[in-house]
Order: structure tokens, then sequence, then C-alpha cells
């Protein structure tokens, strides 16, 4: 496990500008902003015009990081506590549940939330329940 | 002007992400973690986000459409269904399994870090493995009722 510091202003300030972005996603192209919702779309869009949305607002987001460089002379801290075998196969539970469940914290834990979708509140409790039980289990039961 | 918008777009999102800390993953798994050392700077991330959202929606949504496009394209569906739950459930798992979302992994690519390409990868390939699944392989957006809002 590695310790990290309580960041309130920069994480209150992060959260306001994923709240701007989408609403600025919704006010321009009226679309949710999800993760999950944007990246498994572009690997089957409906037309030209749909992929073009898609890879130019994934090809923003990889900008984000060199853009916090640019200003702060740091790159975002990117810290994995756990093994490669855990980083994979957590990455292939997470894409089968937010394929199944049609989102992930950015389209039913902001988005969805956000337009008191009774859908998204379901969805956030279940899995948001399910990631304190995970973390519980690995670090006090199996005590990895 | 629609590709430069989107893309800006996108800039401010994986700001936010990289300055709210849902970019490292030692930083999400200690907010979980109540029993030990526990970081509870993502209540602010998701409060945040969530309060500035649902005010901008409501400005947004006091338009009869988006700027670029002529409908809101919203999902319809309003079932809760084995599937929707079961699908967070084993998304919870994963969550704290890796520590990455997809919103948070996405932005974090940028840093360059091998970890994210890896974790990735792999939740590419996790979302091709669902859709082989039988009866969920359908786009849930091409089942969903494309409305427009009228809130």
């Amino acid at each position: 496990m590695i310790e990290t510091a309580f960041t309130p202003w920069a994480s209150l300030a992060g959260g306001v500008l994923i709240g701007i972005a989408s609403t600025l996603l919704m006010l321009f192209i009226g679309r949710i902003m999800g993760a999950t919702g944007i990246l498994a779309g572009l690997f089957q869009p409906s037309s030209a015009s749909d992929f073009a949305w898609r890879a130019t607002l994934l090809a923003g987001m990889v900008t984000g990081p060199a853009v916090v460089w640019l200003f702060s002379g740091k790159m975002p801290a990117v810290e994995t506590p756990m093994s490669t075998v855990a980083l994979v196969v957590g990455g292939l539970i997470v894409g089968v549940g937010v394929f199944l469940g049609s989102g992930c914290t950015s389209g039913h834990g902001v988005c969805g939330m956000a337009r008191l979708s009774p859908r998204s509140i379901v969805a956030t409790l279940t899995f948001m329940t399910f990631t304190f039980a995970t973390v519980f289990v690995i670090r006090h039961m199996i005590g990895a | 002007m629609k590709l430069i918008t989107t893309y800006l777009i996108g800039v401010v999102f994986g700001v936010g992400i990289s300055i709210s800390g849902m970019a490292n993953p030692a930083k999400v798994l200690n907010f979980f973690d109540l029993a030990g050392h526990w970081d509870p700077s993502l209540i602010l991330v998701m409060g945040g986000a969530l309060a500035t959202t649902f005010i901008g929606y409501k400005l947004v949504f006091g338009r009869s459409a988006p700027v670029f496009e002529p409908n809101f394209n919203l999902p319809g569906s309003r079932v809760i269904d084995a599937k929707l739950v079961g699908g967070s459930a084993i998304f919870g798992i994963g969550w704290g399994i890796s520590g990455f979302c997809p919103g948070g992994a996405l932005p974090a690519l940028g840093t360059g870090r091998w970890e994210v390409f890896a974790f990735t990868i792999a939740l590419v390939a996790g979302i091709f493995l669902a859709r082989l699944l039988p009866n969920v392989g359908a786009r849930q957006e091409e089942k969903d009722a494309r409305i427009q809002s009228s809130s």
C-alpha cells in the first residue's frame, strides 16, 4: 500500500472541471460524458462523424496530463500498488462490468446521477459498494 | 468547429481527472480503504463533478437542442435489471482490484506509463469479451429510444 495525502482543493477543482466538461459535451453535441460509452462506441461507430467526435474527445483527454505538466512542471502521479497480473485481470473485469452495466463512474456516477436517472443511481450505489467490499477483502482479509 | 470543440472538452476532462487524483490508483484505492489509511479526496471529486453537472445540465436542458446537433442523445432505458446491477457489481470488483476506472485510465494514458496501457488494453479486451456473451452484443444505444429532452 502507498499512503496518499488528502488533497481537498485539487480534488474539488478537478471534480468541478470534470463537471464543466460533462456540461459542455451535453451543450455542444448532446451527449453523456461517459468514458465507457465513448470508448465502446469508438470500436463500433454508427458513422464517420460519430467516430470523429469520440476520437477527438479521447485525444483531448490524453492531452490532459501534458497540460498539467506545462502549468505545474509535474506529470500527474500514477502509482500502482498492485501486481501487473492484478492490473490486467482488474482491467478485464472492469471491461466486462462496464459493458454489461452500460456505464462507469463518469457516465453513471456523474452524468446519470446529475440527471437523477434511477438506473444510474442503482448502478453507482452497486459499484461503489462492491469496490469498498473488494478493497476490504484484498487488504484486510487476504492481506495483499 | 465541432471537432475542435470536442477535443477541447476532452482536454478539460483530462486536466480535471489529472488534478483530481482519479488517474492515480493508489489514491483511488485509499479512498475505498476505510479500514486503512483513508484518503477522503474522492468525495470532493465526485461531489464537485456531480454538483457542477447537475447545475450545468439544468441550464443546458433549458435549450431545445445542442449547439452542433439537432437532438439531445440521452439513454432512454428505465429498466433496472440483473444486467445493470450485475454489470455494475462486476465493475466494482474490477475497480477494487485495479484502482482504475475507465474515466481515470483514459486521460492517464497521456502520462505514458506502461501500467496504464496494460490496464487499458485489458479494459478494451473485457469490453469485446462482454460483447461475445449471448444477448448482450447489441449496442445499448441502439436499443435505447433516442429521446429528445423535454425537461
